[in-house]
């Protein structure tokens, strides 16, 4: 295991609603290592998804340090993060995301298509992705006709079709039935064992217990976290104001 | 991303939304279509004009001694076959003729008729585009030889022989005979209430001879191929006539020439107002198409926001998505224009067949309708696709 692929200090993001201020994260500092499995639980309006959505680049935070890679991604012009997303994140939805009237070949093919990869590459390493997630032969299939399990393993190929380093996945079991998620976990866990990053956002504790690290978010603030291999649970890292 | 794959991208949205891409592209159809119809329908009438305009003496010049609207005038040249035979030899004129005229008596039997007697050369029919229907007319031998020949008008024909046919009996102008040779086709009045047909025409040698007892002219009339050469050939005879005649660089003319250009270059000028004026009226239709197509693309944007926003967690810039649309819209104004430019010339031919007017369809007005297509296209365009490249990633994946 590497070094530190992720690390984030003192993050805090306000949303202004009108007149009002909306603290979603009030000062959030983690590390996270290299070829980690993290889950980060919590309830809706923990600011989770804030926190997710500023470590895969598609936020800045308001105040606060994110380095990505040792780069300081917090500091990027909204092209560079586009670059970052593009190369070193891969993204996987709830609701998967894929675009409708586009093959699921075609769907893998989508990160590529902004990084100029030659269109022959794009077709070999889409055809590769969808087969690492086990869909030889369903390259052509719309997304209408595969069932929520194969959409989600498309939008697993596309998450890995530029081999980033980390995969950041918001609820990707949520629309999903128990016995497609654990196949589906079995994937990130995979995917975890072949060297890749993986942080996982979920409600449920059967999810997050495939992780080998587990944060909980409250009110904008790590409250808890525990580690799998016995180091127990840890203290809350901020004071809530 | 390149140019190809977002090529791909936009023609594949287009295509998925066959009814409301057609319906879009209507609108440019149509005002392309009218634009090149219109512009070649005016194009064809200006040509018919200038026929017409030819007809009427537009390809013809005078040239007369003395200066312009001043009487009798003392330095005055004097016009001689010589300087007709000096014009004729430039190139650009077609048609000279020298002219002389005075109002004679013309007598048959117990009849007479005073009538206008026009001493000319047989070069004067396609001056004039003027030509006898019965009989011939006077050729250049009969002008070298002197001939006492002529060919009437319908009126003198009228007045002196009723219903007889002339061809071949013998008149007497002042104190001379002259055989009838021929008559020419009926011209009618001109405008200023003149009867063109009421003239006699003999040889202008003769003329001199017999009539007027000098060698000098009173005219010239001389025809060029097209209107467009009447401004050369002014030039170019005021040179012969300054040479032959001896003029200092700045002594003025002691002769004048006139021609219609004043008159065809104003109906001209007319006619070219209209192909503009029938031109922008139809790029009206061009705009309002234009702005169905940017109506279309911001609802296009606002139902893909899902989409853009998918786009962008993938890592498209700013730009791309930008591109994308652009191209989009483009490729939909472009696709308009095309079609616009069958119809446009489709349109014209079966304008032309209602109204028999010829219609000129020029590569010109092919490109430039073309290239205004493109550039509505990026006009209407670029406002939605700036749109769309400014939604947040965040706000727009979660877009239902």
């Amino acid at each position: 295991m590497g070094g530190n692929v992720i690390v984030t200090k003192d993050i805090h993001k306000v949303y202004k609603l009108g007149d009002t201020e909306v603290h979603a994260l009030r000062g959030v500092s983690i590390d996270i290592k290299e070829g980690e499995f993290v889950s980060i639980m919590g309830a809706s309006g923990s600011g989770k998804s804030t926190f997710m959505n500023i470590i895969g680049c598609l936020d800045k935070p308001t105040s606060g340090n994110y380095f990505l890679d040792g780069s300081k991604v917090s500091e990027m012009e909204k092209d560079e993060l586009a670059d970052i997303r593009n190369r070193k994140i891969g993204f996987v939805f709830q609701s998967f995301n894929l675009l409708a009237r586009t093959t699921a070949a075609e769907n893998v093919e989508l990160p590529m298509i902004y990084n100029n990869t030659p269109s022959r590459t794009r077709a070999e390493r889409a055809y590769g992705a969808l087969s690492r997630v086990g869909l030889s032969g369903r390259e052509k299939h719309y997304p209408s006709q595969l069932s929520g399990g194969q959409q989600q393993r498309v939008a697993i190929a596309r998450a890995i079709v530029n081999d980033p380093s980390i995969i950041l996945a918001d609820e990707p079991t949520g629309n999903l039935d128990t016995a497609t998620s654990s196949e589906i976990m079995e994937i990130f866990k995979s995917l975890n064992e072949q060297g890749k990053t993986i942080i996982i956002i979920t409600h449920e504790h059967d999810i997050a217990e495939n992780a080998e690290r587990i944060v909980v978010f409250k009110d904008g603030s790590i409250t808890e976290e525990k580690s799998k291999n016995g180091r127990g649970v840890r203290a809350a890292q901020t004071v809530p104001t | 991303m390149n140019f190809l794959a977002a090529l791909r991208v936009s023609s594949r949205a287009i295509r998925s939304n066959k009814v409301r891409s057609i319906l879009t592209t209507l609108g440019i159809i149509i005002g392309v279509a009218a634009v090149i119809s219109l512009v070649s329908l005016t194009q064809g009438a200006n040509k018919m004009i200038e026929e017409q305009l030819t007809s009427l003496g537009g390809k013809s010049l005078f040239i007369s001694p003395g200066k312009r609207g001043v009487g009798v005038q003392e330095n005055a040249i004097d016009l001689t076959a010589d300087d007709a035979d000096a014009i004729r030899n430039l190139d650009i004129v077609e048609y000279v003729s020298p002219m002389v005229d005075a109002p004679e008596q013309v007598v048959w039997g117990n009849r007479n008729w005073f009538t206008v007697v026009v001493g000319t050369s047989p070069d004067f029919v396609f001056i004039n585009d003027w030509y006898p229907d019965a009989g011939v007319f006077f050729n250049n031998e009969d002008v070298a030889k002197t001939e006492n020949v002529c060919v009437l008008g319908r009126s003198v024909v009228a007045n002196l022989f009723g219903y007889r046919d002339p061809v071949g009996l013998t008149v007497r102008i002042g104190k001379d005979s002259f055989r009838v040779i021929g008559v020419m086709s009926s011209l009618g009045q001109t405008s200023g209430g003149r009867d063109q047909d009421d003239v006699a025409l003999i040889p202008y040698t003769t003329f001199q001879k017999r009539i007027l007892g000098t060698d000098t002219l009173e005219s010239i009339s001389v025809s060029v191929a097209s209107p467009e050469d009447i401004p050369a050939a002014e030039s170019r005879i005021k040179l012969v006539l300054r040479e032959r005649h001896k003029l200092d660089k700045n002594e003025d003319e002691n002769f004048y020439i006139k021609s219609q250009l004043g008159v065809i270059d104003r109906i001209f000028a007319i006619s070219n107002i209209m192909t503009v004026l029938l031109g922008s009226i139809a790029s009206i239709s061009l705009v309002v198409g234009g702005i169905g197509i940017m109506n279309i693309m911001l609802v296009s944007v606002g139902e893909r926001t899902k989409e853009i926003g998918i786009r962008m967690a993938v890592g498209a810039k700013g730009k791309d998505i930008m591109m994308q649309f652009l191209i989009e819209a483009v490729l939909l104004s472009l696709t308009g224009g095309v079609i616009g430019i069958a119809a446009g010339v489709l349109g014209s031919k079966i304008g032309s067949s209602f109204t028999g007017w010829k219609s000129v369809i020029s590569p010109e007005s092919i490109l430039i309708s073309f290239c205004f297509a493109a550039l509505i296209g990026i006009f209407f365009g670029i406002y939605p696709a700036r749109k769309a490249s400014q939604l947040d990633p965040i706000e727009a994946l979660r877009y239902e």
